[in-house]
């Protein structure tokens, strides 16, 4: 029995009530489509990023020395050509350093400069600060390094014999797995190579560092985490928190990437700005970005299945190995994710999901939009595609029957249950929606008629975990001020990278006050006006910040609405907030009129506000839990057309479905969700990062890494969004988060394009496609399939 | 005679430039010297976009009639705005009111965060300044060298398609006239020149003048669009010492046609013969659609493709397979050869000290002639080739007693990406040559090309990805050669 959404009046990214005039003039509450907040600065040049702002007086420009070697030790270090380079004002080494030296963010392993060895090409071994940009990056050439090379483990495959990983094992089960595979009726498996990712954040990497007369810093940074920068520079000068002040108010693109990767720089920027006195700008030139900063892991996974004559999954063995470089950075919690979205939309029944955290000598990769989740989600789909073929079944049919189900099979692999499930709806009404059957028939006779182009349809669903994994970060500040003209100064600890953060937030306090969006003024995110804060990821920014900014807003609101019953001897009840006045029973003032008043009878127009999310909680002994709050689910059909002798393709056309539950501003959920789509594609295409033997990465600018350009998003683009569905956890306004969920929908095009190499053994085999799926590799797919076909002619 | 300075229009105010590193790039210049931020670095290699300005010159042929070019000023050396109008994102608002190509990208959510924006707006500006209703292919060609991480590029496109057909005219119609003025009085002025730093830079005006600069000083580097040159700069840290620039030089920058050929400039920039070659060769015009970005067109050349002389440049195979001439030109002494005997190794050409690139000529195609191009590569579109295949055919159609015939009376494949130069392969020419077309024929044609090619592996192919794709397109050819209805190409998916 299908049950399907009435779609009819949900939000589209071909909805007209996108492009109202309404939502950019009133009220800009919550479920408008309201503008951006930097859309006119940022259309105009006028949004200031870091390295647009004036320089200060003095100020310097630094670089780093980069190692040669993948794994080396130093033997000597010969600095005194760089001293004495034109414009140089200072050289240190991590013997300048005056606090710690390890700037590790979660587990030690990252020397801020190298410490007497080298464990990746480009490791920063020494940091010249010089009186111009150009200067600082001709000095660090002059350094004469000596190196005793060492052997460098280059391979997951070597890291996995010799054991080398940066954090132990860890595994995951349900019941016994082995056993229920050896009983299922069918068995197969797999392995796959899936590829990483550079972020190619537009704006590169950039901080500034200017010593206070404390003795402490002050520091921008283009960052996701200040507080983590704020941390770590203090603990590398060895001054307390409290003398370090940073602030940032945008980010030209984040994703993940400066999630910790924006914090070496500072620190940086911070040393030398602390030995020379003077201020010191560090800007990363894109190569140099490439080169040094961490990436989406790479992975190589593998299985075991035991299914049924349906293809049921009966019993899973499933390993996920993540290449995770020299150092542990977030990888724990990575490679945990992978393996906790290792059922992606499906029950599992007996599984064992083993995650191994490999230490290879390249450069640390780090956080990257789905943290895990994309790359652990890659082998279940596999597992349903090749369970489809083996069978003869649509793969569609084999996801479909895996589905978690509403009253059983819905506890997944590590013990929580799947509440208010609603994939299968989004399921069917997706292939509905799409005209899948058609469009799978349509493609099938395509393919019977065509010896050269080949197409291809594939659905995928996606079930992503929201919460960090990592309880403590699950909290979150804001800090409202109403000043007494009746404007109003927000401030929160999310961290604004053109996810619409600040927008959002802005909506949500003006909506609480039912006052015009722009009565409230957005500032930069300050770790002097909120404290402590996590990171701006695993996509909760709204839901800790937006929840945090309702507390401080609702918490005044109260203090207005007592001090009114009080003043006009009224009730709550008779207290109204509405269109800009505020209504005391029979008396009605603007919002900043009754602001003025509530200030000259001495109440407190400034609150903190504070989150953390209820209910989460994980045994990482027993691998059980409920480590997150909700699920965030969505499903995407795509078409592809592939050329059988070059392996060229397109994306013809994409259908995306997803829960964002009640959007809070629909047309920024929408961008997110073309955008997160558009980078997931790209990282299963044409985005492929190639080291050589020497551990040296060579594809390490933008005319060697491709990401999507504007021909590549599918020409044919439809995104709506599931109506009428709040969220059935208290989260803000009863939406859902949007970040990451979408990017793993690029997994449909990946599934597509085996669908279309699949045609050529007539849909019987199932293709070995690793990733990035370039032009090259899916040539020696197809040839694979027609050398399978050809034999077995023979 | 020369002064050492050069005059351009900073929006509408002339500013000179003097004592300047002519190893300056427009982008340099604007952030550091102008502090005019909006335009912003985002990979300082002419592969992203973010540093979009345009351009706007006098037509060569209407001086009356402004052109407005969107470049990557990442990668521009100052030298080249003289005599120009330099329009950047900050220049578009007229007072408080938005343009045109601002207001519509809010009023789609086009931005996030925000930081390619102002190039998408300078390219979006340009291309409306050239058709106020383009077409979904146009706003795809113009904006393809602007990179977006955010957007997944759709409520751009919706932006860049909103007509502007209806909308008020701008500030810069509105001072169309004073513009077209001021630039033509900066034609008259003396050749530019700007010495800084040691280094130095000069825009000779006519061959004349060209030619003695190169005898003076031949060590002298010879600059067209740069495209390729400025990353030595901005990537390697180099300083060049002394920059001669061929792109004022108006024998250089014009096309012509004679009855059989099409005789190319060697400093016209892609974007001004594009059309041309496509009228006369689509596959050609399309190809070139696919080098680099808008804004890589609008300053790269014919001179510079062939001059830089990469394995992997796009046009040479094409040129060889067409059989194209060009012509040097030393001190006044001109010579003229195949575009094919050009190239002795890698990097390496049969260019003098002192010599240039003066013109290429192609031949126009008669009756019974094609030319067939593929190009390949990880993206589609600005990416460099792993293999780029150029295979120009000569058919009749009828024999000698008038029956239909199919044989192959002259073929010339060349390659790009699978030799340390661009190289035909006379042993798969020989093969199918003087024959008709058959499948065995063409196996043993697939075959043959293992005789003139060992390429090599890199970041962009594997070597067996090379000559696979090389022998499968060879394949390719023949199957649209057999048939005019085959689909063989994911192009026209677009």
């Amino acid at each position: 029995m299908r049950s399907l959404i009435n779609v009819k009046k949900a939000n589209s990214n071909s909805n007209e009530s996108l492009h109202s005039e309404s939502n950019n003039v009133g009220l800009g509450g919550v479920g408008r489509s309201k503008k951006h907040e930097s859309a006119d600065k940022q259309v105009s040049g006028e949004a200031i990023y870091i390295d647009d702002r004036p320089s200060s007086r003095g100020e310097l420009h630094a670089a780093v020395g980069q190692s040669e070697h993948a794994h080396a030790t130093i033997v000597s270090m010969d600095l005194s050509e760089v001293k004495a380079a034109e414009g140089v004002i200072a050289v240190i080494t991590v013997d300048d350093v005056p606090g710690h030296t390890d700037i590790g963010p979660v587990f030690p392993g990252d020397p801020v400069l190298a410490l007497g060895k080298v464990e990746y090409v480009g490791q920063p071994l020494f940091a010249v600060a010089a009186t111009s940009y150009d200067l600082a990056r001709k000095a660090v050439k002059l350094a004469k390094v000596e190196y005793q090379v060492l052997d460098a483990v280059l391979t997951v495959k070597e890291a996995l014999t010799k054991k080398n990983y940066v954090r132990p094992p860890f595994t995951m089960k349900r019941g016994d797995s082995d056993k229920a595979i050896a009983n299922a009726e069918h068995q197969l498996s797999g392995s796959i190579l899936v590829g990483g990712q550079e972020h190619m954040y537009l704006e590169g990497q950039v901080s500034t560092a200017e010593p206070t007369e404390d003795g402490g810093m002050n520091i921008y940074s283009s960052s996701q985490h200040p507080s983590e920068v704020q941390k770590l520079v203090a603990e590398v000068l060895a001054i307390p928190l409290n003398k370090v002040l940073v602030d940032m108010r945008r980010m030209g693109g984040g994703f993940g990437g400066k999630e910790t990767q924006a914090a070496p720089w500072a620190c940086i920027a911070a040393l030398l700005a602390n030995i020379t006195k003077r201020p010191v700008k560090f800007k990363l030139s894109r190569m140099d970005d490439m080169i040094m900063t961490g990436k989406r892991h790479p992975f190589e996974n593998n299985y075991t299945v035991g299914f049924d004559n349906n293809g049921q999954i009966k019993g899973i063995n499933i390993e996920v190995n993540g290449n995770c470089g020299y150092s542990p950075d977030l990888s724990d919690a990575i490679v945990d994710r992978a393996m906790f979205h290792s059922d992606n939309a499906y029950f599992l029944d007996q599984a064992s999901v083993t995650g191994n955290r490999c230490k290879l000598n390249t450069v640390s990769h780090t956080a990257y939009r789905g943290f895990g989740g994309p790359q652990g989600m890659m082998t279940i789909e596999m597992v349903m595609d090749d369970i489809a073929r083996h069978l003869g079944k649509d793969p569609l049919a084999i996801r479909k029957i895996n589905l978690y189900g509403k009253d059983d099979r819905n506890v997944t692999h590590y013990h929580q249950d799947v509440e208010h499930n609603n994939l299968a709806e989004i399921i069917d009404t997706l292939e509905e929606t799409s005209d899948y059957q058609a469009r799978r028939k349509a493609v099938t006779e395509f393919n019977f008629n065509n010896k050269v182009l080949k197409k291809g349809i594939a659905l995928t669903p996606v079930k992503f975990g929201i919460s960090f994994t990592v309880q403590h970060l699950n909290q979150a500040g804001a800090l409202i001020h109403i000043y007494t003209d009746g404007t109003i100064h927000l401030n929160h600890g999310g961290t604004e990278m053109g996810q619409g953060l600040n927008t959002k937030v802005a909506q949500i306090v003006a909506h609480e006050f039912q006052v015009d969006v722009d009565t409230v003024a957005i500032s930069s995110t300050r770790t002097d006006k909120v404290p402590n804060t996590s990171p701006t990821a695993a996509s909760s920014g709204t839901d800790l910040n937006g929840k945090a900014a309702e507390a401080a807003a609702k918490t005044i609101k109260q203090r207005l609405i007592d001090f009114a019953c009080e003043k006009y001897a009224i009730n709550a009840k008779q207290v109204k907030f509405d269109n800009n006045h505020i209504i005391a029973g029979e008396q009605r003032f603007s919002f900043a009129e009754f602001i003025q008043l509530a200030y000259m009878e001495r109440v407190s127009l400034s609150s903190t506000g504070f989150y953390k999310t209820p209910k989460i909680h994980f045994d990482r002994a027993t691998a059980t839990g409920r480590p997150f709050f909700y699920f965030a689910t969505g499903a995407a059909v795509s078409e592809v057309i592939i050329d059988t002798l070059t392996g060229e393709y397109k994306t013809l056309r994409t259908d995306i479905l997803q829960d964002v539950g009640h959007s809070i501003n629909p047309a920024i959920d929408i961008g997110q969700i073309e955008g997160a789509f558009v980078q997931g594609m790209g990282w299963l295409t044409t985005e492929e990062l190639v080291w050589n033997e020497q551990g040296r990465l060579l594809s390490n600018n933008p005319a060697t890494y491709k990401i999507p350009a504007i021909n590549d998003a599918p020409a044919d683009f439809r995104v709506a969004l599931v109506p009428d569905a709040p969220n059935r956890e208290h989260t803000i306004y009863n939406s859902k988060a949007v970040g990451e969920p979408p990017f793993m929908l690029g997994i449909s095009v990946w599934s597509a394009l085996k669908d279309a190499i699949a045609s050529i053994a007539d849909y019987k085999q199932s293709p070995i496609l690793d990733t990035p799926a370039t032009p090259e590799r899916v040539l020696w797919a197809v040839q694979a399939i027609k050398a399978k076909e050809v034999s077995k002619d023979r | 005679m020369t002064n050492s300075t050069i005059h351009f229009l900073l929006n509408n105010k002339r500013v000179t430039i003097e004592n300047i590193d002519p190893n300056l790039t427009i982008l340099q210049y604007l952030r550091e010297i102008q502090f005019n931020t909006g335009t912003k670095e985002g990979c300082a290699s002419g592969d992203c976009g973010a540093c979009t300005v345009v351009l706007a010159e006098l037509d060569a042929t209407d001086n009356t009639k402004l052109n407005y070019q969107s470049i990557n000023s990442c990668i521009t050396f100052v030298g080249s705005l003289h005599g120009k109008q330099l329009i950047t994102v900050e220049d578009l608002k007229d007072g408080a009111k938005l343009h045109h190509a601002q207001q519509t990208l809010i009023d789609n959510h086009g931005t996030q965060c925000g930081f390619c924006t102002p190039g998408f707006v300078m390219s979006s500006f340009a291309l409306h300044k050239h058709n106020k209703k383009p077409t979904r292919a146009e706003v795809l060609e113009a904006l393809a060298g602007n990179l977006c991480r955010c957007t997944g590029y759709r409520s751009i496109i919706e932006a860049a398609l909103t007509e502007s057909v209806a909308v008020e005219s701008d500030t810069f119609a509105q001072h169309y006239e004073q513009t077209v003025s001021a630039l033509t009085e900066l034609q008259k002025l003396p050749t530019p020149c700007l010495i800084g730093n040691g280094n130095r830079y000069i825009a000779p005006k006519d061959i004349g003048e060209l030619a003695h600069e190169l005898i003076n000083e031949p060590k002298s580097i010879l600059l067209a669009g740069g495209t390729d040159l400025a990353l030595s700069v901005t990537q390697n840290l180099a300083i060049i010492n002394s920059l001669v620039y061929v792109g004022g030089v108006k024998e250089l920058a014009k096309i012509e046609e004679s009855d059989s050929e099409i005789i190319i400039g060697s400093a016209l920039p892609y974007s001004k013969f594009i059309d041309t070659l496509h009228h006369y060769y689509p596959d050609l015009g399309e190809m070139i659609e696919r080098i680099g970005s808008k804004q890589v067109r609008n300053n790269g050349t014919l001179g510079g493709n062939i001059g830089n002389a990469s394995p992997i440049g796009d046009m040479p195979p094409a040129l060889i397979a067409l059989g194209a001439t060009m012509t040097l030109h030393r001190n006044g002494v001109e010579r003229t050869m195949l575009v094919e005997d050009f190239f002795i190794d890698y990097k390496k050409t049969l260019l003098k000290p002192s010599e240039f690139i003066k013109s290429i000529q192609i031949p126009k195609p008669l009756a019974g002639q094609t030319l067939k191009l593929y190009k390949i590569s990880k993206r589609f579109d600005d990416d460099i080739s792993a293999v780029l295949a150029a295979i120009f055919i000569e058919q009749k159609t009828q024999n000698a007693t008038g029956c239909i015939d199919n044989t192959i009376t002259e073929i010339r494949i060349a390659f790009g990406g699978m030799a340390a130069i661009p190289k035909r392969s006379p042993s798969t020419e020989a093969v199918l040559k003087g024959n008709v077309l058959t499948q065995t024929l063409i196996e043993q044609a697939k075959e043959a090309l293992t005789t003139d090619f060992q390429p090599m592996s890199d970041v962009r192919a594997s070597d067996k990805y090379r000559m696979t794709v090389a022998q499968n397109l060879i394949e390719k050819c023949y199957l649209e050669l057999q048939s005019k209805t085959i689909e063989t190409r994911v192009v026209n998916y677009a």
